[in-house]
């Protein structure tokens, strides 16, 4: 701090866009357009859409969670809101004959996803913390449980359906194909995560983060915290209603699963696994979490199980989500001493892999030994048919499991060191 | 008269199902400031514990057995999970016990299944007692009220007359002073969550029967106990039993009205359509009240929360 | 500096029989004060005394038990920290209150925002405005934090905390500035940094700071006032209040007792 001369040479203000904050927006860009060129097929599709909708949706969630410390149990219901309005749209534009394109659709979800939160975050943003979780639930059960009760509204037990190929047509697309609903879901996809990190860098966007970090602070600054809060909850209900237009166009149907709690509870899982600290962490969840889902759920019935011992573990060990890792890595990268850590993560990472899926196995096999109807003692894992009553077969899984974890633990010494050392810059030794 | 009589038996086995389980929330969150979602959690293991162990031994064991265990696990949870998550923060402390309450339930539905178990009330109390007006009390209701009544007095007389108890209520008022005082804190935190999970465990293993033992028990009444203790407001025991109380009679009084709301519409002059599917407020002409019993502790909560942002008793700094 | 002391002036601050009761102790037992505008003025007393909850009524973080504040001679009743702070008053805190998470320079922007009229924008991007950021660079050259510029908040020294502090406090451009115990746990070397500080930043503005420094207090201070239980025992030239025999007996008194 004696250094008074040290002018900083970064401080000019950006006043045009620099290379480096277009590029990965343009990346993006281009990923979506080429996306469909690569994998071609129906369910292809299907994944990527839903993963474009639960991005929308996650970052959405993270305006409140990461960016203004709003531990919400209860946001569904802002997308489930804008969903349902927007399949009333739909029909009232196949009934009434209303002149509304298609890809219009998401502004509608957004206005009353955000007409909602403006209600809701009247009073429940007043307090943060444990606090605002709590009403959050109490809310999203509230209104979770209206959409059985308002059928006029949500359509009781069935939900509300339509047909969006009513609407004018868009440079003569109908949207009858799955491949041009990819394609204006894309289109919204970039745009609202543009508008929210562009949220982020406004001066309410950097005054969430500040009373995220220390409420009481930012009232001495003039802010009161309250009202930050506020604006931030609108923001993010308004978003959440887009994702829910999203569902709307996608599926063509909402019905009250898409309000209900699990929603709310899964989106914390997805923005969390991901990791809240930084604006891209919800993508990566969004992508994971998808593919997890789509993937995990074909082959074993307690995937779900898995998911929740990941999340937990996430939540102890890895609180920075896998943004949080990767970005773990970039003083590493900076110095240049990446390939110090290739082989101790080989030598670690290896029979921790192996060591779960040894567990995994073990679980199978005990789950199917419990739940299998009497007489089917027949179950194939890994390729490999076998009974499942037969001890042998747990007996080897808990071996892998038991050599795995012993492997891996006698290695993680080695890695510790090896990241000691990649973190360390050379002038230190020389 | 009748029924009114037998609402208030059932709504008070409501209440004080409800108090065994904000009770052990309120008195972990406040000394530690952490709100254990996964609290319900801990009562259906209860159930399922106590389920697995009437299987071999009967009711009874389990009924001392299952809170044990429960309490045991509680108190790992705090010493390996929680107290580890606590360096981050109150709410991923909350995100923790969000994700362990996932856990749970897949756990026991990975052991269990996801069929209700057949965890019956044991055979000797299965009789009515006395009946009001031809209806019959079951001996196991009113077993549940001595229970949760019993709990409610040992409670209050660990809290008022022991020693520990007055280090918690200390520890409640200020909890820097009492470990400045040299009073070994983590190791009463880990206590008071094995005991306050041990509690949600007993109101599991006696709640079992009667509401059925299933994966989803947790949820369902969870997500009515934060409410309670909303209510209440956040961190009071007074506050958490009132509320319980309250809910209770609420909604075993809603359950079984009459009340439709058609007889409100006309009674404020209007009337009932000929073609109901063409009214926008079709819903309202068809709502009875205790189809919207079980929401009615929401709404009860965000009118408190509007008109008392603190709840009924709770304290303006907590 | 001189302090403009002519009678006519409105006080940029002045407390009226301020009172503040906790439970059924008085920790302020009323206070009478008047400080004009451009002076340094410096509130001293022992441990307990309740200068943190002087501070804190004037800043509206607590409410009086009875008695008002007059900011510019507007009475703050019922006001909230943040509406204080918009009518040109800021405080620092003695333990550090800074926003640990964010970088040195996002700091000191976000304590310049509502002074620059930015309110609760949402249309309005902090990058691109270059009188936001020359003005947060100017703060940081000010503080001489520039070399820690991108760093986040949290992993400064201590020192560099409290000037980080002193930064936030001053950014806004407030025109009465309190300082709670600038120099709280501080070197030698380190003091004389802050109180430098304070001098450059404070000019031209009114200045209120609780110290235990007695070297700091004597060497910036216009007036001292004492505090001590909850009752101002003398206020006055740092002169006149050396040689106050009142207050020699009584501070030293309840400063030993204080030690016990």
């Amino acid at each position: 701090m004696t250094d008074t001369t040290h002018k900083s040479a970064v401080s000019t203000p950006a006043s045009r866009l620099t290379l480096g904050q277009v590029a990965p927006w343009l990346f993006a860009i281009a990923f979506l357009v080429l996306l469909p060129f690569v994998f071609k097929s129906n369910a292809a599709l299907t994944i990527m859409n839903q993963m474009m909708i639960t991005i929308v949706f996650a970052l959405a969630y993270n305006m409140l969670l990461g960016q203004g410390g709003m531990l919400s149990f209860g946001h569904a219901v802002y997308l489930g809101f804008g969903g349902f309005m927007c399949m009333h749209i739909m029909n009232a534009v196949e009934d009434n004959g209303l002149p509304l394109p298609l890809p219009l659709l998401p502004i509608f979800g957004g206005l009353f996803g955000l007409g909602l939160a403006t209600i809701i975050g009247s009073f429940s943003t007043r307090r943060a913390g444990t606090v605002f979780a709590m009403i959050s639930l109490g809310i999203g059960e509230l209104i979770a449980a209206c959409t059985v009760i308002i059928v006029v509204l949500f359509g009781g037990e069935e939900g509300i359906s339509g047909d969006r190929t009513y609407g004018l047509p868009v440079f003569g697309y109908e949207f009858l194909q799955q491949i041009e609903v990819y394609y204006v879901l894309g289109f919204w996809t970039v745009l609202s995560a543009l508008l929210m990190y562009l949220f982020s860098r406004t001066p309410v966007g950097r005054m969430a983060n500040a009373v995220r970090d220390n409420p009481e602070r930012a009232e001495f600054l003039g802010y009161s915290a309250r009202w930050v809060r506020f604006y931030s909850f609108c923001a993010s209900g308004f978003f959440a209603g887009v994702a829910g237009a999203m569902v709307a166009i996608n599926y063509e149907i909402l019905t009250e699963q898409s309000m209900s709690a699990t929603q709310s509870g899964v989106i914390l899982l997805v923005a969390f696994l991901g990791g809240v600290g930084f604006f891209f962490g919800p993508i990566i969840g969004a992508i994971v979490f998808t593919l997890l889902q789509s993937v995990l759920s074909l082959y074993t019935e307690i995937w779900q199980l898995y998911l929740g011992a990941l999340f937990l573990a996430t939540v102890m060990f890895f609180p920075g989500g896998l943004a949080g890792v990767l970005m773990m890595h970039v003083p590493v990268a900076r110095l240049g001493k990446f390939g110090l850590l290739v082989m101790p993560y080989i030598k670690t990472l290896l029979p921790a892999l192996v060591s779960v899926i040894g567990v995994s196995a073990l679980m199978e096999i005990i789950f199917h030994y419990r739940h299998a109807p009497p007489g089917d003692e027949e179950m194939t894992l890994f390729w490999v048919t076998f009974d499942s009553h037969n001890l042998l077969a747990m007996l080897i899984a808990f071996v892998v499991a038991a050599a795995g974890f012993w492997v891996a633990k006698r290695n993680s010494g080695e890695l510790r060191n090896a990241w000691h050392a990649a973190n360390t810059p050379d002038g230190g030794r020389a | 008269m009748d029924l009114v009589v037998i609402n208030l038996i059932d709504g008070l086995v409501t209440g004080l199902l409800l108090f065994m389980l904000s009770s052990g929330l309120t008195l972990i969150f406040s000394m530690m400031g952490v709100l254990n979602f996964a609290h319900a959690s801990f009562y259906m293991l209860g159930a399922y514990f106590a389920y697995q162990i009437s299987l071999y031994v009967g009711f009874w064991p389990g009924l001392l057995i299952a809170p044990l265990i429960v309490g045991v696990l509680g108190a790992l949870v705090e010493r390996y999970g929680l107290r580890r998550v606590h360096q981050y923060g109150h709410v991923p402390e909350l995100i923790f016990t969000f994700g362990l309450a996932l856990l749970i339930e897949e756990v026991v539905q990975f052991i269990w299944g996801k069929n209700i178990v057949p965890f019956d009330e044991p055979e000797l109390l299965n009789f009515a007692l006395f009946s009001i007006g031809g209806n019959a009390i079951p001996a196991y209701k009113v077993f549940m009220i001595f229970i949760s009544i019993g709990i409610f007095l040992a409670l209050l007389y660990v809290l008022t007359r022991t020693r520990v108890g007055m280090v918690i209520q200390a520890a409640l008022s200020y909890p820097r002073t009492v470990e400045a005082l040299g009073h070994n804190v983590p190791l009463v935190f880990m206590g008071v969550f094995g005991v306050g999970t041990a509690l949600a465990g007993v109101a599991g293993v006696i709640a079992g029967p009667v509401l059925g033992t299933f994966p989803g028990m947790a949820f369902l009444l969870g997500s009515i106990v934060f409410v309670t203790i909303v209510i209440g407001g956040l961190g009071s025991l007074w506050g958490a039993l009132v509320a319980s109380l309250l809910i209770g009679w609420l909604t075993t009084f809603a359950a079984t009205s009459t009340f439709e709301f058609a007889s409100l519409l006309t009674a404020i002059g209007l009337e009932r359509p000929e073609d109901l599917s063409e009214s926008y407020i079709r819903d309202l002409w068809t709502l009875s009240l205790p189809q919207i019993g079980p929401i009615l502790p929401y709404i009860l909560m965000v009118l408190i929360l509007v008109f008392r942002p603190f709840g009924l008793f709770g304290k303006r700094d907590v | 500096m001189n302090a403009p002391m002519s009678k006519t002036a409105v006080p940029a601050l002045q407390l009226e029989g301020l009172r503040k009761s906790f439970g059924r102790t008085e920790i302020i037992r009323g206070v009478d004060l008047s400080i004009q505008r451009g002076e340094l003025h410096a509130v001293i007393g022992p441990n307990g005394a309740g200068k943190s909850t002087l501070f804190n009524l004037i800043t509206g973080r607590f409410a009086p038990t009875s008695g008002t504040v007059r900011l510019h001679g507007t009475d703050l009743a019922g006001m909230a920290p943040f509406q204080i702070n918009r009518m040109g008053l800021s405080r620092s805190f003695q333990i550090t209150n800074i926003f640990p998470k964010m970088t040195v320079f996002e700091n000191v922007r976000c304590s310049l925002l509502w002074s620059q009229g930015y309110r609760y924008s949402f249309w309005n991007l902090v990058s691109r405005s270059r009188e936001l950021n020359e003005g947060a660079d100017e703060i940081l050259e000010q503080i001489n934090l520039t070399a820690r510029r991108d760093l986040p908040a949290g992993v400064l020294s201590y020192a560099e905390q409290r000037a980080l502090e002193i930064g936030i406090t001053i950014a806004g451009g407030a025109d009465v500035i309190m300082l709670d115990e600038p120099t709280a746990g501080m070197s030698h070397s380190e003091t004389d940094y802050i109180v430098e500080l304070i001098r450059k930043v404070t000019e031209n503005k009114t200045l209120v700071m609780v110290e235990h420094d007695m070297g700091v207090v004597f060497g910036l201070a216009d007036r001292i006032s004492v505090l001590v239980y909850g009752e101002i025992i003398a206020t006055g030239r740092p002169e006149d209040v050396r040689a106050n025999p009142k207050v020699q007996e009584a501070y030293l008194g309840a400063a030993l007792e204080a030690e016990h």
